[in-house]
């Protein structure tokens, strides 16, 4: 891969807790503004969660039409209200382009959880017959990428990818191996909302969450007492094009897909190595880019005491202690899941488009022991030409994604 | 001998369909296109399945999912919710 062919990300759409819209998640991301609060979605008095990182002043109904409002869960309304604010960002109007040529790969690591959950009440309260047909096609996991399908008549290769937090990097490789195949515009990200009852009890599983009370603290990755991770939801969609077309309509880029990589975890019990390490070397390798050449990364930043270790190992590995300035803006939105590095791609691009590292907010310094050098207290201007983000999903999905800056042509080291 | 039995209006229809089913660009339905067929006005399979889930529910009328091929239109819908009611009125009466 050369950097002149590498596909480009022509067109933003975030819908997150730091705001929605592109220049108020950015504008977040750089003041420290924090999405994380109370949980209002629900009364949550009964779960031992108090804390999450939610959409404000999300009203769909201003931008979905009403009927479709009714037949999707909310992380399809979000992925819908990003879907469109990225083709319109991208300047891409999907009727101008042959319709096979136009794809959508999203996340997602839940479904319509609450679309669900709504519909299972009713059928032990009512029976069987209340469940309503919408049912059979909102709860599902590709049910954004279906909606996003059907809405802007995008018929090219399309699909679901479920890896939980890992799932969101996955969609920028598989969106480069359909634009190495005949598609010229794919949609590529992911929106989970998985804040109700049933989806907070499925995640309260995995012993990670945060219970913290305070917003300010809650959420500390790579802190020496650090405590887990707030959940929340929303994420981003992101147009990544075939840098031929978008250069042949004069597209502003603000970054390109240089490497991907995939791993998996080796089970507990086989005591060998998490699979993180060798995933960024693997993506380093297929974009072709040395570990020095790297001017960020965006972190995984699990806020496990073993898995932040665990992922600093792995830094510490690739690109020698405190070789890299690592980041983890998502301390200001908690982990949205296939939503959160699909989040993480767009925070990324942003950082090589406007040349700054964002800084990890709510945090004072990490703990030493970690050998990471953490940008904290403010953003951190910087010359980037690649950035690579990481994300590890539950179970022991892991997946490195190599970014290059978009607006200039550059030898790759 | 029965005395009268509940008619299924064209507006029964309409009121079940037009609340969340089928697309936002779905016709709505009328007297003058209710001979047409569901999906030609904007109603796909979900849609019908989900009005005769509806029909269940606020009307007591049950269409079994075998006789879905029985009523490709509104007006045959209308026609055959009123065959259901009048073979059920009998039965009503004792």
């Amino acid at each position: 891969m050369t950097w002149d062919t590498a596909p480009v990300v022509t067109g933003l759409g975030v819908v997150a807790p730091t705001g929605i819209g592109v220049e108020r998640h950015w504008e977040s991301v750089l003041k420290g503004r924090s999405g994380i609060a109370p949980l209002e979605r629900f009364d949550p008095a009964d779960y031992p969660l108090r804390l999450a990182g939610q959409v404000p002043d999300f009203t769909p109904r201003d931008s979905v039409p009403g009927r479709l409002l009714q037949q999707t869960d909310r992380g399809t309304h979000m992925g819908l209200v990003a879907a469109a604010a990225a083709l319109d960002d991208a300047g891409i109007d999907p009727a101008d382009v042959p319709e096979f040529e136009l794809a959508v790969v999203t996340a997602a690591s839940s479904g319509g959880t609450e679309f669900g959950q709504h519909e299972m009440e009713r059928l032990y309260q009512n029976g069987p017959g209340w469940v309503g047909a919408y049912q059979s096609i909102a709860w599902f996991y590709a049910a954004t990428t279906g909606q996003i399908s059907i809405r802007h008549g995008m018929r090219g290769p399309s699909g679901v990818l479920c890896q939980e937090q890992a799932g969101g990097l996955d969609t920028f490789g598989q969106a480069r191996r359909l634009l190495r195949g005949g598609s010229r515009v794919v949609v590529a990200g992911g929106t989970d909302a998985s804040l109700c009852p049933y989806g907070v009890v499925a995640q309260l599983s995995t012993r990670a969450l945060s219970t913290a009370t305070d917003p300010d603290s809650a959420y500390r990755p790579f802190a020496p007492d650090a405590c887990g991770y707030v959940p929340g939801e929303g994420g981003a969609m992101l147009v990544v094009e075939r840098s031929d077309a978008a250069a042949a309509r004069g597209a502003r880029t603000y970054g390109r897909v240089l490497g991907h990589a995939a791993g998996f975890d080796p089970a507990p019990v086989l005591d060998r190595p998490p699979a993180l390490a060798s995933t960024i070397e693997r993506a380093l390798a297929d974009a072709g880019v040395a570990p020095g050449a790297v001017g960020a990364v965006f972190a995984d930043a699990m806020g496990v005491p073993a898995a932040d270790a665990a992922e600093a190992a792995a830094l510490r590995a690739v690109f020698g202690p405190g070789a890299v300035p690592v980041t983890a803006p998502k301390t200001l939105t908690g982990r949205l899941y296939g939503g959160g590095s699909s989040l993480d791609v767009a925070t990324a691009v942003l950082a090589l488009h406007h040349q700054v590292v964002p800084h990890t907010a709510g945090l004072d310094r990490p703990d030493p022991r970690h050998g990471v050098d953490l940008v904290v207290g403010g953003p951190r201007p910087a010359a980037l030409d690649v950035v690579v983000v990481l994300a590890r999903g539950h179970g022991g999905f892991t997946s490195a994604l190599v970014l290059g800056r978009g607006d200039t042509a550059l030898d790759l080291p | 001998m029965s005395l009268s039995v509940a008619r299924f209006t064209l507006d029964d229809l309409t009121a079940v369909l037009h609340s969340d089913t089928g697309f936002d660009n779905a016709e709505a339905v009328t007297a003058a296109n209710a001979d047409r067929p569901f999906d030609e006005l904007g109603y796909d399979s979900l849609a019908v399945l989900e009005f005769v889930s509806q029909l269940r529910r606020h009307h007591g009328v049950h269409i079994p999912d075998e006789a879905l091929s029985e009523i490709p239109t509104p007006l045959s819908a209308v026609d055959y919710v009123n065959r259901l009611l009048v073979e059920r009125a009998p039965n009503a009466e004792v």
